[in-house]
């Protein structure tokens, strides 16, 4: 492994290797328990169901709240899952144990980021036949669209949501924390997301989305980087 | 830190600065209510204009200082830029209040509606909660380098999020008034009006600069005062 983390000496090889050991690592370790991914799992069905009976069915066709209910989903679905990234290192001092040896502290964050993204994804991917089969909308026509929506809208919020999980488990009221500072940063992916899925489902042409989409892409890219540089920020000395 | 000496002095010159803001505010209420003529079609409730614009103006100085300041921590890891931060958002976070409260005011009768979902109120409305997100986190950590450094970071993440926000709510839709002093044209305010809203804007720079200094006082002065309390034996 490298001699040092800082500059451009740790070759491209062994920052792989760091990050595809903690992804192994948490993804082992949610096999064994799936305690993030069933309780995930388990609220995003009930949060799409009540979302379904939040409305005056004479009034408000379902397909019109489809969107945003399919977004709040996975919202607070994802929310549940991120705050257990960090609960996780936190036992036994484990965090310190990873920053002790000498990988690149980059790759630490971006290995827990991509397991996050993985376990969210696979919540997302789940939820999305029990959504079509709840809210009875046609999206098969759609669906590399809707796919390449989701994938956007779910990077940016799970590089902030694990960034800000590792500070936010480290202070005095920890997992209430994370919704009080993630949601500010989600208006822009949510609301983009939202807008896109209903165009979607709406069968209008991509060119209408094209605002969005390029809103959704620049905040991944800026928000991307800058939580990789920024998590250094927030370990100890 | 700063000695106990030099933060009660600062904190002097913030009272003074302060006093010397609030006189110059009565005039600007006297000059606003008297001397400045009524705006033919809002009427009265125009007035509020010389209230709410300035205060808006000194949030956004006061937020953009929290995030200038929170680069410069990190950088340096001056605890006396940390506290200097902190003051400024929550300096920031009282002139929001006072911006949220007075634009539904004059919503109301202008607009017939208390409040709109439109990209400025939006945006103002969610940095707003951003920074008492940020007030928040400061109360939850008790180590003062972590604190530091963890408002540091959702300072300069907040800097980035600010115009995507109000990029995200701009494509939604706008109803605000555009702007009429800060636009590539000419100002297309009348004069007198112009004057007493620039008066106005000096008048909140200079409060802002009060509020900031009493608060950092007030911050450092606690601080010392827990150090001695962890001291004592």
């Amino acid at each position: 492994m490298s001699p040092t983390d800082t500059g451009a000496c740790w070759l491209v090889r062994d920052f792989g290797r760091v990050v595809f050991a903690i992804v192994a690592k948490d993804l082992t370790i949610e096999l064994r328990t799936k305690t993030a991914f069933l309780s995930s799992m388990v609220f995003a069905i009930l949060v799409l169901a009540i979302l379904f009976f939040a409305r005056d069915p004479t009034a408000v066709a379902s397909i019109d709240v489809a969107p945003g209910a399919l977004w709040v989903t996975f919202t607070f679905a994802a929310m549940i899952g991120l705050n257990r990234a960090f609960l996780l290192e936190r036992e036994n001092r484990a965090l310190d144990g990873m920053l002790l040896t000498d990988a690149p502290r980059t790759a630490i964050f971006v290995g827990k980021a991509l397991a996050n993204l993985l376990l969210v994804a696979a919540v997302e991917l789940i939820s999305l036949p029990l959504f079509v089969l709840f809210y009875d909308v046609p999206i098969f026509a759609r669906l590399p669209e809707l796919l390449t929506v989701m994938a956007m809208a779910t990077v940016a919020f799970v590089a902030v949501g694990t960034l800000l999980s590792s500070m936010v488990v480290r202070t005095r009221f920890a997992e209430l924390m994370l919704p009080l500072l993630l949601l500010p940063f989600l208006i822009p992916p949510i609301v983009g997301a939202v807008q896109v899925t209903s165009l979607i489902l709406a069968g209008r042409p991509l060119s209408e989305m094209s605002g969005w989409i390029k809103l959704l892409a620049a905040f991944d890219i800026a928000f991307c980087t800058m939580t990789i540089l920024l998590f250094e920020a927030t370990l100890d000395e | 830190m700063i000695s106990r000496e030099r933060a009660l002095g600062i904190a002097k010159g913030g009272q003074i600065v302060t006093a010397v803001a609030l006189v110059a505010l009565a005039g600007i209420f006297v000059r606003a209510l008297v001397f400045t003529p009524v705006e033919r079609l809002q009427g009265p409730a125009q007035k509020i204009f010389y209230i709410h614009v300035p205060a808006a103006w000194a949030a956004l100085i006061a937020f953009s200082v929290t995030g200038i300041l929170s680069i410069v921590y990190l950088w340096l890891k001056d605890r006396r830029i940390d506290m200097a931060a902190a003051s400024s958002a929550e300096v920031g976070v009282a002139f929001a209040v006072v911006m949220l409260t007075t634009g539904p005011i004059w919503g109301k009768p202008v607009w017939g509606t208390w409040w709109t979902w439109d990209a400025r109120l939006t945006s103002t409305l969610f940095i707003f909660l951003l920074f008492i997100g940020y007030l928040i986190l400061r109360d939850a950590v008790t180590d003062p380098d972590t604190r530091g450094r963890f408002s540091a970071v959702l300072g300069i993440l907040g800097l980035v999020l600010v115009p995507f926000i109000h990029i995200t709510v701009y494509l939604f839709r706008t109803l605000h008034p555009e702007p009429i002093v800060l636009k590539p044209s000419a100002p297309s305010l009348p004069g007198e009006m112009l004057v007493t809203l620039l008066a106005s804007l000096a008048v909140f720079t200079v409060l802002y600069f009060g509020f900031m200094m009493q608060r950092y006082a007030l911050g450092s002065l606690r601080e010392l005062r827990e150090q001695e309390v962890q001291s004592a034996p």
